[in-house]
Parts: structure tokens; C-alpha cells; sequence
């Protein structure tokens, strides 16, 4: 019998040309393949959050398997032993249990909710780079809408999750939550019931959180992620203006193989930044804590970062309670001062956000659809706001910590909560301000540069005795000297040694990995030998 | 006044041979009053509790004389003579007890080193012994709580003990030393201390005085096995715990973490996005 002689080169090939005959794959697929993604470093903010929330994912899915969400009072006798005999939830005593007695859970804990910080901070430097470049501008006004609505259920997420061990620490939190619901005019009352079924906490708190964490708002991101990303895939990746860049094209690299390897790479380097912080920093140590009960509290109770600005403002809101006489029906009405601060305020930080590209383009009458960018600096107004914006949650964050800044730096605690109210008001302005004149000025150093030239460094005295400094054209100029560049929207060159293609002089990220050329040598001017200076101080003497 | 009037003593004294003279009266009076002075003086020191061995100042002990010397050039400034407090400077220390001069002096938070919202602990100026005889001052100077010798914590043999101890830490002292021991802010810049340092004998006293601006724990609301089950919490628990999850950030809570994740996180990720965009 003759051996069938197999060619294994061909093997893909062939079987590539086998599935593409059953299911005729291969043109969606070589237009998914060739889609090109321009190349920025500041474009792969957003793959961040979408990478530390696939690390959610699993790790969430290992929590699920030994988590219990009951409020069923048990005894702990697990291996902790300052709590053992500690009267608990069912809940807090699995989150113990998965903590000291699940091999490997201590860190998937952990990792859980870096990731979950991590996804929130991404979430938010990804909306700036949005905000700052004017991405959002249209045609992509509507996934600036989706990329608002997932931090606000990212929100949701994290506090339903930060609640699920229920101990001390989140319970009060929870305490917190269920006021605020409270303090909602006429619903307040009936939202809290129905969500704690009766009072606050209730028996089913857990399991109601419980699925709304793992099952609901998970499959609400997953919903609105797909649609963020496929939006981008369809409106195409908007991209900075350069050489050869226009409204109308996309200059960067194919999907596969060069952008996807990257983007897997990038998703490992992801992986283990969380996985180095879920294993290196303790985060949320609830067995500190203790069960959660009514009447415990401790100092320094503060929520995840991303809520903290709620806190801030209720710490700074002033205590106006509004009472209203029904025409003598009853007690009146009481709305409560917390209801401003976490209901209104955040209900205000919602829609602005939502609303914004169509303010903008209201305000400055632009219909037109946009691809490309604008650097922050050539829209000063729009910049000055978004550093506005930040000041003022900054000032709301950092007040949401106002007692430990005022304890660890011997600050007394009304003072920071006057600076907080004082600097609230006052320095979002300022942050305008400041920034505003920052852009103007680094425009009228690109404009400066594009009529006179680089600065060459060389000064150059002129037979009247004057001092001049050499500029070097980056174009023929005219009669008066000056170039004749229009600004192209793009980095304008500032130093010698990066004109035109050329890169930065020395290669290297951290350090140079080769060594840089030698100076050329002038005949006039020969090279500085090391020796000279210790002979100079020998003359000196 | 004149025995004239008719009633009864007028009646009596006329079986009498004739009328005595001025000066016999007048004499008779002094001595029937000093009598009965006398008298009424010596039913009171007999009767009277306390008052046979009195005597116009208290004897000291020979440490308590010790402290008072301390006491008479390190603390009168602003406690006054005889500890009797200064307005506006240094509260009465009558009746505060050894407790209180213990935990405040041997923590180094006396001498204060200005007025404040609340001293602070450092280095104590005192040695032990000092501490022990100013402490022996001021307490047979006007009495009050005193630490129990021996051991303060709950016995080893108790295994739950821990457990309710860290209960009542939680229900009484968390809410201002905060989960973690760690202190936290009180307002006007008054503070509640990290428990870092405190010694079984500091928590004790705290708890038994309420130094600065802590509430008394007196033996009513938590009994002596209360405390030092409290203590037994603080001590074996809460400072031997190792952080189990790796470096605890000060366990100052989601503060120091939403700081570490973008001073680490993000950092490190936005470090990790420059470099691999730069790969091209």
C-alpha cells in the first residue's frame, strides 16, 4: 500500500477552506481581521476597564461558589479565632469562611475587589481622555451616554457587592443607603420597604443583593459593554490628526495579528497588576470589622472611592431640614437635609453628563460629524470646564475623608469641613481659570513656534551689541521671516533633535537602550577633555 | 432684768434669806453659761465621728511625700496648690485617683507640652517610679479608681473570651478608636488616640477614667472581666493580627485604598499602556 504523503503546511489552509465552505465565515471575518485601530497610548484607557471587568468575572464566579447569601443568624466556629463563638450572619460568616478557609480565597477576594476599583478608575480616566479630546463629539454622542450610564451601574455593582459580606463596615453603609432612600419625598418610604421588605434590614436584604450583583446589573454591563465596543467597531476608533490622517480614514494597525496580540498582551499586564495588588495590599480586611450589628460603628467609616464624593457632600451640605405645614393635616411634611446632597446632587451629576455633547454643540452650532480629535489645548472653554468638573469631585472626594486627612495630619475636623464647604464653592472656579490661561498659553507657544522656529539654543551676538537666540524655521519663510505652517491640530516639534521624522534622539522607554551619537565636533570649538577641570583648579591654586 | 413679774421662779426664790446683790448674779450667769458650753462641747467630741484623731493636715505615706515634691514643682502650675485646679489652666485633680495620674503621665501626655485641644501622647517625662509616687499623691490627697494589681487580661483558659471582648470593643470602643484600633477624628481637633502603643495598664486606666475627651467606662456599665476581656481583644486580636492579606495601608480603610489604586493601580496601568503603544 502506498503512504498518503501529508503535507503539513497545508493543513491550515485546508482546514480553514473546510469550515469556510460550511459556515462562510471568511468575509465577515476578513473585514473583522483587517479592521485598522489607530495606535495611542491613551486609546487603550478604556481596554483597561474592560479587561479588570473580565478579571471581575472569574474571580466573582470563584466568590459565588462558597458564598452564602443568608441572613440567617449562625455561630462562627471557623478558624478565626477572635470571632469564634461570635453570634453572625450566614453571609458574613461564608465571606470568614472564604477568607481564612478556602484555599485560594483570601486573594480571589482580594483581586475581586481591586478589580472592582480598578474598573471604576479606568471607567473614569477613560471618560476624561473622552471628555478632554472631544471624542464624544457626533457621531458618538450616544456611546458617551452608554460609557456614563456603566459607571453609574459600575456604582450599582460595587455597592451592592461592598454590602454582600455584611459586616460592620458595609451595613453601616447600608444603614446609610436605606436613609437616603428614605429621604426621598412621598416614594421615600415605600422604596425602602420594598427594596428591605419592611424594615431596615430585614431578612431577604442578601438575597435580593445577591442577584442583583451577580446575575442583573453583570448582565446589564455585559449588555451595554457589547454595545460600547461594537459601537466603536462600527463608528470606526476616532484617531489623532497627523500625516496622512483625515476625517474620513483610519491609519493605525490591522486587527489581527499585530493589534490583537497587543491587546492580549496588554490584558496579561492587566491581569497582573491586579492579581500583584490582590495579593500584596489587603483591601477590606472584614474580619476586623466583626458581624454587622445596629449599634456598631466605627471611625473612619468611608465607602469605595467612587462613592466617597457622595459622602463628601453629605458631610458638607449644611443641615437645612425643610418642614412644610399641611394646612394643619397631619405632622406636616419634613424633607430631610441628606436628600439633597445624595439624591438631588447626584441625580444633577447624572443628567449634565448625559446631556453634555448636545449642550456643546448647541452652544457652539456644530452639526458636523467628527473623526478626528482635538488636542485639550485648542478648546480652552471645554477643558477649563472638565478641570472645573474635576476640582469640584475632588473637593467632594477628599472631603469624604475629612476625618482621617484631619486625624493623620492633626487638622481639626470642622476646619476641613469649612475648608471643604469654602473650597467647594471657590475652587472650581480658580481651576477654570488657571486652566483656561494654561491653554491659551500653550497655544501661543504652538503658533509662536510655527512662525518663528524651534529654538535652536544658540545665541548669537550681532555687531550693534545686541543678543539673539537662533530660531530654526520648520519652513521656507517669508519676507518678514516667518513661517508660513498652518497649525495642523498636532503636536508642533519644540526641540532640535525631534524635526520632522526624526524620533527622540535616544531610543529607549525607561532607559536609553543604545547610546546616542556623537556631537558633531566644530573645528573652532574643539571637544571639552575630562582632564581640563582638574587642571583648571590646579591653576586656581 | 428684774425678778419683780410673779410667776413661778419668783415664787421659789422667796423662800431665800433676802435678795442677792448685782454682781452675784451677774457672776452666777458666766458660770452656769460656761458650764453648759462646756458641756455641749464635750457631748459633740464625744459623739462626733472622725473627729478624735484629726488633725489640721493629712499625714503622707513617705512615696506620697515623694510625689508631692514632684508634684509641687512639675504639675502646681496648672493644678494649684494642693492639686486644687487653676481656672482657665489645669482642672481640680481631687478625687481623679491613681488611675487617672498613671495613664496621663506614664503615656507622657503630662506636663502638657502647651494647652491644646488635647494632649498627646509622647515620651514620658516621669520614670515609673516617679509616676508611682505622684500617683500615690493624688490619690491619698482625695482618693479615687485605682488600676487592680495583678494580671488585666481575661484568663487564657476562657476561649471565647476574645471573642467578646472584640463584641464589646466594637459596641463601645470602635466608634471613635475606629475597627482597626487605629484612632480616628473627634471634633475641634480633639482626637482619639491609636491603640498602638497603650499597655494593658493604659487601657485599663483609659477605660477606668476617661482621660481628655474619652467617656468613663466606670465598673457599672463594663465590669472589671469586661475590661479585661477588652483589653485581652485589643492586645492578642487586633495587634497580633498580621494583616493576612498582604500590606494592611494603615488600615485606614477605602481611603488608603482608593488612593493606592491610582497611585499604584492606574499608574502602573497608564506606565503599562505607554509602553505597549509605543510598540509599534
Amino acid at each position: 500500500m502506498k503512504r498518503r504523503k501529508i503535507d503539513v503546511r497545508a493543513i491550515p489552509a485546508k482546514s480553514a477552506g473546510a469550515l469556510d465552505d460550511r459556515f462562510q465565515a471568511a468575509t465577515p471575518l476578513r473585514s473583522l481581521l483587517n479592521k485598522v485601530f489607530p495606535d495611542h497610548w491613551s486609546f487603550l484607557l478604556g481596554e483597561i476597564a474592560l479587561f479588570s471587568f473580565i478579571v471581575l468575572l472569574l474571580t466573582g464566579t470563584f466568590l459565588t461558589f462558597f458564598y452564602e447569601p443568608s441572613l440567617q443568624t449562625v455561630t462562627y466556629d471557623g478558624s478565626y479565632t477572635p470571632l469564634r463563638g461570635t453570634h453572625m450572619s450566614a453571609a458574613y460568616a461564608s465571606s470568614l469562611d472564604l477568607s481564612f478557609d478556602v484555599r485560594g480565597g483570601l486573594i480571589m477576594r482580594q483581586m475581586h475587589h481591586w478589580a472592582a476599583l480598578t474598573f471604576m478608575a479606568a471607567i473614569v480616566v477613560h471618560m476624561f481622555r473622552i471628555f478632554f479630546t472631544g471624542a464624544f463629539r457626533k457621531p458618538r454622542e450616544t456611546n458617551w451616554i452608554i460609557g456614563s450610564l456603566l459607571f453609574w451601574i459600575g456604582f450599582l455593582a460595587g455597592f451592592t457587592g461592598y454590602s454582600l459580606p455584611d459586616d460592620a463596615l458595609s451595613g453601616t453603609g447600608l444603614r446609610i443607603a436605606s436613609a437616603i432612600m428614605l429621604s426621598i419625598p412621598v416614594i421615600g418610604s415605600w422604596v425602602t420597604t420594598s427594596i428591605f421588605d419592611g424594615e431596615f434590614p430585614g431578612h431577604v436584604i442578601m438575597g435580593r443583593f445577591y442577584i442583583a450583583h451577580v446575575l442583573l446589573i453583570p448582565g446589564i454591563l455585559l449588555a451595554l459593554i457589547a454595545v460600547h465596543v461594537g459601537l466603536v467597531f462600527k463608528q470606526k476608533h476616532t484617531q489623532w490628526p497627523g500625516p496622512g490622517r483625515t476625517e474620513h480614514n483610519v491609519v493605525g494597525e490591522r486587527m489581527f495579528p499585530r493589534y490583537a496580540i497587543k491587546q492580549g498582551g496588554f490584558f496579561m499586564i492587566v491581569f497582573g497588576v491586579i492579581a500583584l495588588m490582590g495579593g500584596l495590599f489587603q483591601i477590606n480586611p472584614i474580619w476586623l470589622f466583626g458581624p454587622y450589628e445596629a449599634f456598631t460603628v466605627s471611625a473612619a467609616s468611608q465607602p469605595d472611592w467612587y462613592v466617597m464624593f457622595l459622602d463628601g457632600s453629605t458631610r458638607l451640605f449644611p443641615a437645612w431640614e425643610i418642614r412644610f405645614d399641611l394646612f394643619g393635616w397631619g405632622d406636616g411634611y419634613t424633607i430631610p437635609p441628606i436628600f439633597w446632597p445624595t439624591v438631588v446632587l447626584p441625580g444633577v451629576l447624572t443628567m449634565l453628563p448625559l446631556a453634555y455633547p448636545f449642550i456643546e454643540a448647541r452652544l457652539t452650532k456644530d452639526k458636523k460629524a467628527h473623526n478626528l480629535l482635538q488636542r485639550p489645548r485648542d478648546v480652552p472653554a471645554r477643558t477649563a470646564l472638565g478641570a472645573m468638573a474635576i476640582m469640584f469631585w475632588l473637593v467632594l472626594t477628599l472631603s469624604g475623608g475629612n476625618d482621617v486627612i484631619a486625624d493623620k495630619f492633626h487638622i481639626s475636623l470642622n476646619a476641613m469641613t469649612w475648608a471643604g464647604r469654602i473650597g467647594l464653592l471657590i475652587l472650581p472656579p480658580i481651576a477654570y481659570y488657571v486652566t483656561y490661561r494654561i491653554c491659551l498659553g500653550l497655544q501661543q507657544h504652538d503658533r509662536e513656534v510655527l512662525a518663528h522656529g524651534v529654538e535652536t539654543g544658540i545665541i548669537k551676538r550681532l555687531p550693534d551689541g545686541r543678543f539673539i537666540e537662533v530660531h530654526q524655521p520648520l519652513a521656507p519663510v517669508d519676507e518678514h521671516g516667518h513661517g508660513e505652517l498652518d497649525y495642523a491640530g498636532w503636536v508642533v516639534p519644540k526641540k532640535m533633535n525631534r524635526l520632522g521624522a526624526l524620533g527622540p534622539a535616544i531610543k529607549g522607554f525607561f532607559y536609553p537602550i543604545e547610546k546616542p551619537a556623537e556631537a558633531p565636533v566644530s573645528p573652532g570649538h574643539p571637544p571639552v577633555s575630562p582632564i581640563e577641570p582638574a587642571r583648571r583648579e590646579e591653576i586656581s591654586k | 432684768m428684774t425678778s419683780d413679774s410673779p410667776g413661778w421662779l419668783g415664787r421659789l426664790r422667796r423662800g431665800r434669806s433676802g435678795p442677792r446683790s448685782r454682781v452675784r448674779r451677774r457672776v452666777g450667769s458666766v458660770v452656769r453659761l460656761t458650764l453648759a458650753l462646756t458641756l455641749a462641747g464635750g457631748v459633740y467630741i464625744v459623739f462626733a465621728p472622725g473627729l478624735a484623731g484629726a488633725k489640721d493636715t493629712p499625714q503622707l505615706s513617705t512615696a506620697a511625700e515623694e510625689g508631692k515634691a514632684l508634684f509641687n514643682q512639675s504639675c502646681i502650675t496648672c493644678h494649684g496648690p494642693n492639686a486644687q485646679g487653676v481656672e482657665g489652666r489645669g482642672p481640680s485633680l481631687i478625687g481623679v485617683g491613681a488611675a487617672s495620674v498613671e495613664f496621663q503621665v506614664g503615656t507622657g501626655r503630662m506636663p502638657m507640652a502647651r494647652q491644646e485641644a488635647q494632649a498627646e501622647r509622647k515620651p514620658p517625662v516621669f520614670t515609673d517610679e516617679q509616676t508611682r509616687q505622684l500617683a500615690q499623691y493624688i490619690q491619698e490627697l482625695g482618693g479615687g479608681p485605682q488600676v487592680p494589681s495583678g494580671d488585666l487580661r481575661a484568663p487564657e483558659s476562657d476561649e471565647e473570651a476574645i471573642a467578646r471582648g472584640g463584641n464589646l470593643f466594637r459596641i463601645n470602643c470602635s466608634s471613635c478608636h475606629a475597627f482597626g484600633g487605629g484612632g480616628g477624628a473627634l471634633s475641634s481637633g480633639k482626637y482619639a488616640p491609636g491603640l498602638g502603643e497603650a499597655t494593658d495598664q493604659q487601657i485599663y486606666a483609659a477605660m477606668l477614667t476617661g482621660p481628655q475627651n474619652m467617656p468613663v467606662f466606670g465598673d457599672n456599665q463594663l465590669t472589671p472581666e469586661q475590661k479585661k476581656e477588652i483589653i485581652s481583644y485589643i492586645q492578642e486580636a487586633l495587634k497580633q493580627d498580621r494583616d493576612p492579606g498582604g500590606w494592611g495601608l494603615g488600615r485606614f480603610g477605602p481611603v488608603t485604598e482608593g488612593l493606592a489604586i491610582f497611585l499604584v493601580g492606574i499608574v502602573a496601568l497608564v506606565f503599562a499602556s505607554l509602553w505597549i503603544a509605543g510598540k509599534s
